[in-house]
């Protein structure tokens, strides 16, 4: 990577600002800044905030819609940073010095946030050296093989590039990994019953029905042993990639989108909390500390931008730093705890004011544990989303508009915790590799109420058929009725289940 | 920078052959001529962002923020109405792609296998044209080249010994002078006029004109790639012909019936008068519907065409319309009567789908 000193006077703001946070105990790994032009700027962002990536159009359809974003909409990128140690970030040239410090002031916190939030804890932090290699391992492969062929592989690839198990990092999953034969050599055990000594108490300890059960057990058993896998796969990439009838070259990639998505996930796992936490940051260092009279407006101006919402959008910087300014608020006075819950009296409940001071310390315990669903279930409040006018909006069929739809409480949060979990996405298990017993794919949608999209759904079948090969079944609700739905590489077919 | 740029351009290569293999629909919806600018038109393209499993976004709505009743409308558009997936998920729309006139039409050639256009016998007609591109000694003090002049000076100067670095003063002499000169380059002109006509009578409804224009959008984005400049007239006729502007044109509503000479009578005229036809290629276009006045009309009008105006233009292309009255003979007197005529193109577009083939013919024959 190309290295350019901070000139002097953005030097010393970065000195002064992460003197700042380390003041208020903010913990991050060094950052080291680079200042570039809006075209360089805007194509690190196009690639990820990754200055080297393997080639691929997606890169170029982004960075094309970043700079008529930029060009029409007059949309500015301020800040990208990128989860290494140590941590790069990027500034746009020509920024006013108060614009930089702010940035600077919000990167700071995203970097205490990569640092010490669990959800990062798993993550590479030597990224940058990742991906490079990732590039020209692809590089070579393209030499070999030919671009439009691997071209075409990686789109297959990143069309399945969500299915995979957002937790697994987090969680040691039985036989994830194991590699069993499909039809083992076995014995079929006896029934056997409890041991008796002697033979006129056989029907006292071990009655029929008992010894019915029990062979129903076994059998239920070797039943559950033969299918494959034996519980319901999540990381349908790693499955692929340990079973599917993939060439070495084909393995190296897939494995390569795998671990990319794997690297952004926790992003996408925090976002509300990592904006809002960065927001929450630069505001208090900003407004406490680091700002000049001469530099209020300006900042007012930035900040108000950050966290504006129009048009009913919901801002994931605004509902993030408000969220957790309401915490600070509760946690300073003593808001939460069985005391407040049980009580009755409005007014009291509004003067409540315990005097505790605990609302910095909630916000560093938050960011170190929470992610977004954990975020959003336990502190979003009633009196919150009043404040805060939040409403969920439904698609009405006859004026083909969204509208809104309520503004209650639950069904709110209820809405946003669906959009969150799994990133808003179906969950979608591998339940039988061996289906009909040959050797097609059986794959379950878990119906939350949300029908699938389908003729994205069908294009991905069709990748996921090019990987497997054999046929690839889909079970899955449409218009609230239970089908399977089959593609066997030439044309799909539809089977009801109800 | 070439990093970006290598994506970049295979993204616009993918654009380029999507729009391709779509040619025929995008020739058939009058979608992308609403989005033309000057230079550039803006195309819809659905679907080139990679398939994955995902929710239908109508059915699952989301939550947003603000003021507003319940039943209060947020717009058609889901990312610009709420919440996306909390604002994670980029480009989850139908993305809008750019592309020059210019591509378009060299996509348009390849796709239809048009020949290009060879201008007839023009290679006389030049022009004369200065470009200033030379240096010479000599010359009025308006053209000095002041840059040349300095250097020559300070060159000469160095030489000689007279330079002083810590004194830098450069006076320049007489012949250190330096002057920008011209050239004359001749230029083969081609130049190229469209003249459209069209039937406004009654029989002529809204979607007759829509398909005229549609045809009209791909006629032009064709020829202004084959030649620099273009001239384009319209002219309306029903029992009266008459030179409007391009609005009027696309937009005029007559009543009354149809008396086509009148519009090859101004044609001619216009020809004469403005075009003549050792300078200009010359491109009639005549949308109908094919009713004529019965009579001597269509007899007057072959040979108009024949005497007239077929000697003098590259080609003369006439698209019958369907209308709701159905078509009429006039496309079938033109074959009977002018069957050996190789300058004139006759093509029926009864709907949008035909568009693709009517440009093939009026342009495929290279002229």
């Amino acid at each position: 990577m190309r290295k350019t000193l901070l000139p002097p006077e953005l030097e010393s703001a970065r000195e002064e600002i992460e003197g700042y946070a380390r003041e208020y105990g903010l913990d991050f790994f060094p950052i080291l800044y680079e200042v570039l032009d809006y075209r360089t700027l805007y194509e690190t962002a196009a690639l990820g905030g990754f200055p080297i990536r393997y080639p691929h159009w997606r890169f170029g359809m982004e960075f094309d819609q970043l700079i008529k974003g930029h060009v029409w909409m007059g949309s500015t990128i301020y800040e990208m940073v990128i989860n290494t140690n140590p941590s790069y970030a990027y500034l746009l040239e020509g920024n006013e010095t108060v614009t930089q410090k702010m940035v600077m002031a919000h990167v700071t916190a995203h970097v205490d946030f990569f640092k010490n939030n669990m959800w990062f804890a798993h993550t590479n932090r030597k990224m940058l050296d990742e991906m490079a290699n990732h590039a020209s391992r692809i590089q070579r492969i393209i030499e070999r093989y030919g671009y439009e062929v691997v071209e075409d592989f990686i789109d297959t690839c990143l069309s399945l590039e969500n299915l995979i198990d957002y937790h697994a990092p987090y969680i040691k999953r039985a036989e994830a990994q194991t590699k069993q034969p499909l039809v083992g050599e076995e014995e079929i055990p006896l029934v056997q019953g409890l041991k008796v000594d002697h033979e006129y108490m056989q029907s006292y300890i071990n009655p029929p029905e008992f010894l019915h059960q029990q062979k129903r057990k076994i059998d239920e058993d070797r039943l559950k042993q033969k299918s494959f896998p034996e519980s319901p796969q999540k990381d349908i990439l790693l499955f692929l990639l340990n079973y599917a009838p993939l060439e070495r070259w084909q393995h190296t990639i897939l494995e390569i989108v795998r671990n990319e998505a794997y690297y952004f996930a926790p992003q996408g796992m925090t976002k509300i909390l990592n904006e809002g936490f960065a927001s929450y940051w630069h505001s208090t260092i900003m407004t406490q500390r680091a700002l000049k009279a001469s530099e209020i407006i300006s900042f007012a101006d930035l900040h108000s931008g950050v966290v504006a919402t129009s048009g009913g959008r919901l801002n994931p910087y605004k509902l993030g730093i408000e969220l957790l300014r309401d915490i600070e608020d509760r946690w300073n006075k003593g808001k939460f705890g069985k005391d407040y819950a049980e009580c009755d009296d409005i007014q009291a409940k509004r003067l409540w004011d315990k005097q505790l001071g605990l609302g910095r310390q909630k916000i560093f315990e938050i960011r170190r544990l929470y992610n977004d669903v954990t975020f959003i279930d336990e502190f979003l409040t009633p009196e919150f989303i009043a404040e805060q006018k939040l409403f969920t909006f439904e698609y009405n069929r006859d004026t083909d508009l969204y509208e809104i739809a309520s503004r209650e409480f639950e069904e709110i949060k209820q809405k946003l915790l669906f959009r969150l979990t799994n990133f808003g996405q179906p969950f979608i298990y591998i339940e039988d590799a061996n289906y009909n017993n040959r050797g097609e794919l059986f794959l379950r949608h878990r119906h939350e109420g949300v029908d699938l999209q389908w003729n994205y759904a069908r294009d991905t079948m069709h990748n996921l058929h090019k990987l497997w090969t054999r046929p690839i079944n889909l079970e899955t609700m449409i218009d609230e009725r239970k089908r399977v739905i089959t593609f066997d590489g030439i044309e799909f077919s539809e089977r009801r289940l109800d | 920078m070439q990093r970006v740029e290598r994506d970049l351009n295979r993204f616009r290569q993918i654009v380029r052959g999507r729009i391709k293999k779509n040619l025929r629909k995008y020739m058939s919806h009058g979608e992308m001529i609403g989005r033309q600018g000057k230079r550039y038109v803006s195309i819809p393209l659905p679907q080139i962002d990679l398939p994955q499993f995902r929710y239908g976004t109508k059915q699952s709505g989301g939550v947003g923020q603000g003021d507003g009743e319940l039943g209060d409308s947020l717009g058609q558009d889901s990312d610009q109405a709420g919440q996306g997936e909390a604002g994670s998920e980029p480009g989850a729309h139908a993305l809008e792609v750019d592309i020059s006139l210019e591509e378009l039409a060299q996509i348009l050639g390849e796709e239809l296998q048009l020949p290009n256009i060879k201008p007839k016998g023009r290679k006389n007609i030049v022009t004369e044209k200065d470009r200033y591109s030379g240096i010479r000694r000599t010359g009025p003090d308006s053209l000095r080249h002041f840059k040349r002049t300095y250097r020559e000076a300070l060159r000469r100067q160095i030489i000689s010994g007279d330079y002083n670095p810590d004194d830098p003063i450069i006076v320049p002499r007489r012949d250190d002078m330096r002057y920008r000169s011209w050239k004359e380059v001749l230029r083969p002109e081609s130049n190229a006029v469209i003249i459209y006509m069209m039937d406004v009578s009654g029989s002529m409804g809204t979607e007759q004109k829509e398909l005229v224009r549609m045809t009209a959008f791909w006629i032009e984005t064709w020829l202004r790639f084959q030649y620099r400049e273009i001239d384009i007239r319209y002219i309306v006729h029903d029992a009266e012909a008459k030179e409007v502007d391009q609005d009027t044109f696309y937009h005029i509503r007559e009543g009354g019936g149809t008396k086509i000479s009148s519009a090859y009578k101004l044609c001619k005229r216009l020809i004469e008068e403005r075009y003549p036809a050792t300078e200009w290629n010359i491109y009639p276009f005549h949308f109908s519907d094919g009713d004529n006045w019965g009579g001597g009309d269509t007899r007057e009008c072959v040979d108009l065409l024949r005497k007239d105006i077929l000697p003098k233009v590259n080609l003369f292309c006439y698209g019958q319309v369907r209308s709701l009255y159905g078509s009429g003979r006039f496309a079938h007197d033109l074959e009977d009567y002018l069957s050996n005529e190789e300058l004139l193109v006759i093509s029926e577009i009864s709907d949008r789908d035909d568009i693709y083939d009517a440009i093939k013919e009026f342009l495929g024959k290279g002229k």
